[in-house]
C-alpha cells in the first residue's frame, strides 16, 4: 500500500510524462490526420495517392516497430533529439493514420447538398473543405476521434517500456527498489484509468456541446 | 492503384527473402573471442547434491538452464547466426556447471533482461543466472548469491573524440545513458544529479545512442563497458577510475542454499587451479586489461 | 470512368480544361517533391554508409536467415494462439453481456470495460512481471484479455444490429432464447461481423510485436539481435529495411482480406438484416453507445 505514498513524486513524474506524451502526440496526430484526410479527398491524384500510402503503411505497421525505427533509425541521419520527442513523433504519426480515417468517414457523412451548395456559391475546393465540410464533419467525428486519442494514451505505454519517461516505466525503478510489484502495477493501472477517463469525459463534453449524429 | 502496387511490393519482399533462403553456412566473421582459444573444464565425476532441488532437477534433465545476457560483448553475447553464447560470464557458468558434475557444453542458455532476473529465478525458468548481476542486500532478500566471482566498478564509456569528460565529476549538463532502473542509473541520479540521465531498456541501445551522438556517455560497470570498447576501440574508450564496487555474483533461487554453497566451493576451486584466470584471459583479457586478483568469496549464512 | 470518379465527390466540380491543367501541374509538382524527398533519403542512406557490405553481409548466412524465420514463426505462433483464445473469450463475454441474469451481465460488462480501458502493454507487463509467467504465455494472455474484450463488444453489437423483426418473428414462432440466438441471430450477425472481426485480428497481429519488450523471441527481437551487433557494424537500417516490409505486408494481407470479405458481404442477401459498422481499432467511448 505504501508503494504510492513512498514514491509519490516518481509516480507523479510518470503520470505527467504520460500526459505530456499524450498531449503533444495528440496535437501532431490531429494536425497530420486532418491534413492527410484533406489529401485523400483532394481533386489532385498525387495528393490522394500520398494520403492513401501514408494511411495504408502506418495503419499496418506495428507501433513497436515504428518506435524502434524512429528511435534508432533517425539518429543515423544525424538527428539529435531527446527520447520524448522521438516518442511523440512515433505516436503522433501512427495515430494520424487512424484520425485520418475517422475524419474521412466523417466527411462522407456530410450531405452531398452541402458541398454542392458551397460549390454553387463559387467556393473553391479549399474553401468548401475548410468552411463547409470539415466544421460539419468535425461534429460527427468527435466520438471516433475520442476513442482514437484514448488508444493513443494507452499506446504511450510502449514509450514507458523503452525508457522511464512514462507511467509504465516507473515499474522498473520500483521493482529495483524492492517494492511489492502487484501494488506497483495497481497504481500504474489507476493512473492510466484517470487519463483515459479524463479524455473520455472531455470528448463527452465536446460531443454534448457540438456533437451532431447523422 | 496504390493498393495494388503496394501489394506487389509486399509480394516482392517476401519472394526476395525466400530467394535468399539458400545462403552461406556458418556465421559471419566475429570480432570477439573464438571458441578454439577457450579453456576446457574437467567435469567432476560422481558429484551429487541431494539437498538442492535445483541441482536434482538439472541432473534429471541432464544439463543446467542458465540465464544470461545476450547483448554484452566479451561478457555474455549471443551470436545471432548460430545462437551460441560467449564471454566471461558464460565461461563462469560453464566452469561451475562442470564442477557440479554436469556437462558445460550442454548448458541451455536463456536470455533474461535485467529487470526480470529475480522473476526468472523465483519462478524456476532458470537454474542459476550469470550476467553482470551485482550482489546487494536488497536483492539478497529475493534471491541467493554465490560468489562474487568478479569485482567490477561503475565507469564511463565515451567516444574517442570526447575531451571534456574525464570522470563522473565532469558529467554536469552532459547526457548520460544507462539501463532503466539499474544500479548505475540510480547512483548517477543520487550522486550526480546535474547529469542529464537517459534511460533505455538495454545497454545496446545506449551504445548505439553514443555512436549516433544522442548521448555523451554511457555509464555502467567497467566490465560491460570494456567489452564494448574492445569491439570498436577506434570509436569508444573508457575514462576515469571506477567509482563504485560492484561484486558480480551468480544468482540462485533464494531457498536453495545447498546450490549456493556448492557454487561457492566450485568458484573457489576454479580460482585456485587457474581456470578462472584462463577464462578471463580468453575473454575480457583480450581488451588488454590484465587479469585482476579474483575477489574473496562471500559465504554469508543461510537465512 | 473518369467522369464517374469525379461525380462520386460533392467537394469539387468536374474540372474544366483550365482547372484540369492546374491540377496536372499541382500533381507534377507534388510528385517531384515526393521524388526529391525519396532521393534525399536515399542520398542520406548512401552518405551514412548504410549499403556497405559489412552491414548487409549477415543476411547471406543461413544462420541469420533461420534466426529471422524462427522469429517470424514465433510471431505467427503467438498470433494464432491469441486469435483463437480471443475469439473464445469474446464469445463467452458476449454471451455474458446478453444474458438474462443481471449479475452475469454486470460481471461481463465490468470485465469488458476494464480490459478495454487498460493499455494492453500494461496487462502484458503485469502478467509477465507480477504474475511471473513465461514471455509467450504473458503475451498471449495479455492479447487475449484485450482483444477478447473488444471482440465481445463487436459480437454484442452484431447481435443487436440484426433487425428487430427477425428476433420478434422467431420468438413469435415459439422459439426459446437459445434457439433464437443460435438459429436466427448468430448466423446473420456472424456474416455481417466478419470484417470487423478480421480487422480486430489485424490489431492482434500488430500487437504481437509487444512481445519484443518482454524478451519473447519474436520477429522484432530477432531483428534487434542482429541490429545491435557490433560485429556487423550495427546494421540497424538494413534490418529495418528487411523486417518492416514483411510486417507491413502480413498486416496488409489480413486487412485486404477483411475488406474483401466486407465487399462480398455487402452483396450477400443473407446479411441484409444486419448492419455493422467497421470496427475501428482502439476502444469506443464509454457512455456513447
Amino acid at each position: 500500500m505504501n508503494v504510492l505514498t513512498d514514491n509519490l513524486s516518481l509516480y507523479w513524474k510518470g503520470f505527467l510524462g504520460t500526459v505530456e506524451l499524450t498531449f503533444f502526440a495528440s496535437i501532431l496526430a490531429l494536425v497530420l490526420g486532418f491534413l492527410m484526410a484533406s489529401f485523400r479527398v483532394a481533386p489532385v491524384g498525387s495528393f490522394r495517392a500520398f494520403g492513401t500510402a501514408w494511411v495504408t503503411v502506418l495503419r499496418n505497421t506495428p507501433l513497436t516497430l515504428l518506435f524502434f525505427a524512429v528511435l534508432l533509425g533517425l539518429p543515423r541521419f544525424g538527428l539529435v533529439l531527446p527520447f520524448t520527442v522521438f516518442a511523440i513523433l512515433a505516436l503522433g504519426c501512427y495515430t494520424s493514420a487512424f484520425i485520418c480515417e475517422a475524419v474521412r468517414s466523417g466527411i462522407n457523412t456530410v450531405p452531398r447538398g452541402q458541398g454542392e451548395a458551397a460549390r454553387s456559391l463559387g467556393m473553391t475546393f479549399g474553401q468548401t473543405l475548410t468552411h463547409v465540410i470539415l466544421p460539419q464533419a468535425f461534429r460527427s467525428v468527435i466520438p471516433p476521434i475520442g476513442s482514437t486519442l484514448i488508444a493513443l494514451a494507452k499506446n504511450s505505454a510502449i514509450a514507458g517500456a523503452f525508457s522511464v519517461v512514462e507511467l509504465l516505466g516507473t515499474y522498473k525503478t520500483l521493482s529495483e527498489l524492492g517494492y511489492n510489484i502487484i501494488w506497483t502495477f495497481v497504481w500504474i493501472a489507476i493512473g492510466y484509468l484517470i487519463i483515459t477517463l479524463a479524455i473520455s469525459a472531455l470528448f463527452n463534453f465536446l460531443e454534448k456541446r457540438w456533437g451532431f449524429a447523422r | 492503384m496504390i493498393a495494388k502496387s503496394l501489394r506487389l511490393l509486399a509480394a516482392l519482399a517476401v519472394t526476395a527473402l525466400a530467394a535468399t533462403a539458400c545462403g552461406k553456412e556458418g556465421t559471419p566473421p566475429v570480432k570477439g573471442p573464438s571458441a578454439a582459444e577457450l579453456p576446457q573444464y574437467k567435469i567432476a565425476q560422481g558429484f551429487s547434491l541431494p539437498d538442492s532441488p535445483t541441482w536434482k532437477k538439472a541432473e534429471k534433465r541432464g544439463h543446467f538452464i542458465v540465464g544470461a545476457k545476450e547483448d554484452q560483448p566479451y561478457l555474455g553475447e549471443k551470436n545471432p547466426a548460430d545462437g551460441t553464447y560467449s564471454g566471461f560470464d558464460i565461461e563462469i557458468a560453464k566452469m561451475v556447471s562442470a564442477s557440479l558434475g554436469l556437462d558445460p557444453k550442454k548448458i541451455a542458455f536463456k536470455t533474461i533482461a535485467s529487470a526480470n532476473r529475480e522473476t526468472a529465478l523465483q519462478n524456476g525458468q532458470i537454474d542459476y543466472y550469470v550476467g553482470t548481476y551485482t550482489i546487494n542486500d536488497l536483492r539478497k532478500k529475493i534471491v541467493g548469491f554465490a560468489g562474487p566471482y568478479y569485482m567490477a566498478g561503475q565507469s564511463l564509456l565515451v567516444r574517442t573524440d570526447e575531451e571534456d569528460i574525464k570522470g563522473p565529476d565532469d558529467l554536469a549538463g552532459k547526457r548520460v545513458c544507462s539501463a532503466a532502473g539499474s544500479t548505475p542509473y540510480q547512483r548517477i541520479k543520487a550522486d550526480y544529479p546535474k547529469a542529464e540521465l537517459v534511460a533505455y531498456d538495454t545497454y545496446s541501445i545506449c551504445v548505439d545512442n553514443l555512436l549516433t551522438y544522442q548521448v555523451d556517455a554511457v555509464t555502467t560497470d567497467d566490465a560491460i563497458l570494456l567489452g564494448y570498447a574492445a569491439k570498436v576501440p577506434e570509436e569508444m574508450k573508457l575514462v576515469g577510475k571506477p567509482f563504485s564496487e560492484e561484486p558480480y555474483g551468480i544468482g540462485v533461487p533464494k531457498k536453495d542454499n545447498a546450490l549456493r554453497f556448492a557454487l561457492n566451493d566450485a568458484l573457489e576451486a576454479r580460482q585456485r587451479d587457474g581456470d578462472w584466470k584462463k577464462a578471463y584471459d580468453a575473454t575480457l583479457g583480450l581488451s588488454g586489461e590484465p587479469a585482476p586478483k579474483p575477489p574473496a568469496i562471500d559465504r554469508y549464512p543461510a537465512n | 470512368m473518369k467522369a464517374l470518379r469525379h461525380d462520386a465527390t460533392a467537394l469539387y466540380d468536374i474540372p474544366g480544361p483550365k482547372t484540369e491543367r492546374r491540377h496536372k501541374m499541382y500533381g507534377a509538382v507534388s510528385t517531384l517533391l515526393v521524388l526529391a524527398l525519396v532521393g534525399w533519403v536515399l542520398y542520406l542512406l548512401f552518405d551514412t554508409d548504410q549499403f556497405t557490405y559489412t552491414k548487409w553481409m549477415p543476411f547471406e548466412y543461413t544462420g541469420i536467415q533461420e534466426l529471422l524465420l524462427r522469429g517470424l514463426g514465433n510471431t505467427l505462433k503467438a498470433f494464432a494462439m491469441a486469435a483463437v483464445l480471443s475469439l473464445v473469450l469474446g464469445t463467452l463475454l458476449a454471451v455474458g453481456r446478453l444474458s438474462d441474469h443481471k449479475p452475469v451481465r454486470w460481471i461481463a460488462t465490468l470485465f469488458v470495460e476494464f480490459f478495454r480501458a487498460m493499455p494492453v502493454l500494461v496487462m502484458i507487463f503485469f502478467i509477465y512481471v507480477a504474475l511471473k509467467m513465461e514471455p509467450l504465455a504473458a503475451l498471449v494472455a495479455g492479447l487475449t484479455l484485450y482483444n477478447g474484450s473488444v471482440l465481445a463488444e463487436v459480437f454484442r453489437s452484431g447481435i443487436n444490429s440484426v433487425e428487430r423483426g427477425q428476433r420478434e418473428a422467431a420468438f413469435a414462432l415459439g422459439m426459446r432464447k437459445t434457439q433464437v440466438m443460435t438459429h436466427v441471430l448468430v448466423p446473420q450477425a456472424v456474416r455481417a461481423m466478419l470484417p470487423a472481426i478480421i480487422s480486430q485480428l489485424v490489431v492482434a497481429l500488430k500487437d504481437t510485436s509487444l512481445g519484443y519488450l518482454i524478451t519473447y523471441e519474436e520477429f522484432l527481437h530477432a531483428g534487434k539481435l542482429i541490429a545491435s551487433n557490433l560485429d556487423y557494424d550495427l546494421p540497424f537500417i538494413p534490418v529495418v529495411m528487411v523486417i518492416s516490409p514483411i510486417y507491413i505486408g502480413m498486416c496488409m494481407v489480413l486487412s485486404w482480406f477483411a475488406q474483401w470479405v466486407a465487399k462480398r458481404q455487402r452483396r450477400n442477401p443473407k446479411t441484409e438484416a444486419a448492419d455493422v459498422a467497421p470496427a475501428e481499432p482502439g476502444t469506443l467511448l464509454p457512455g456513447t453507445q
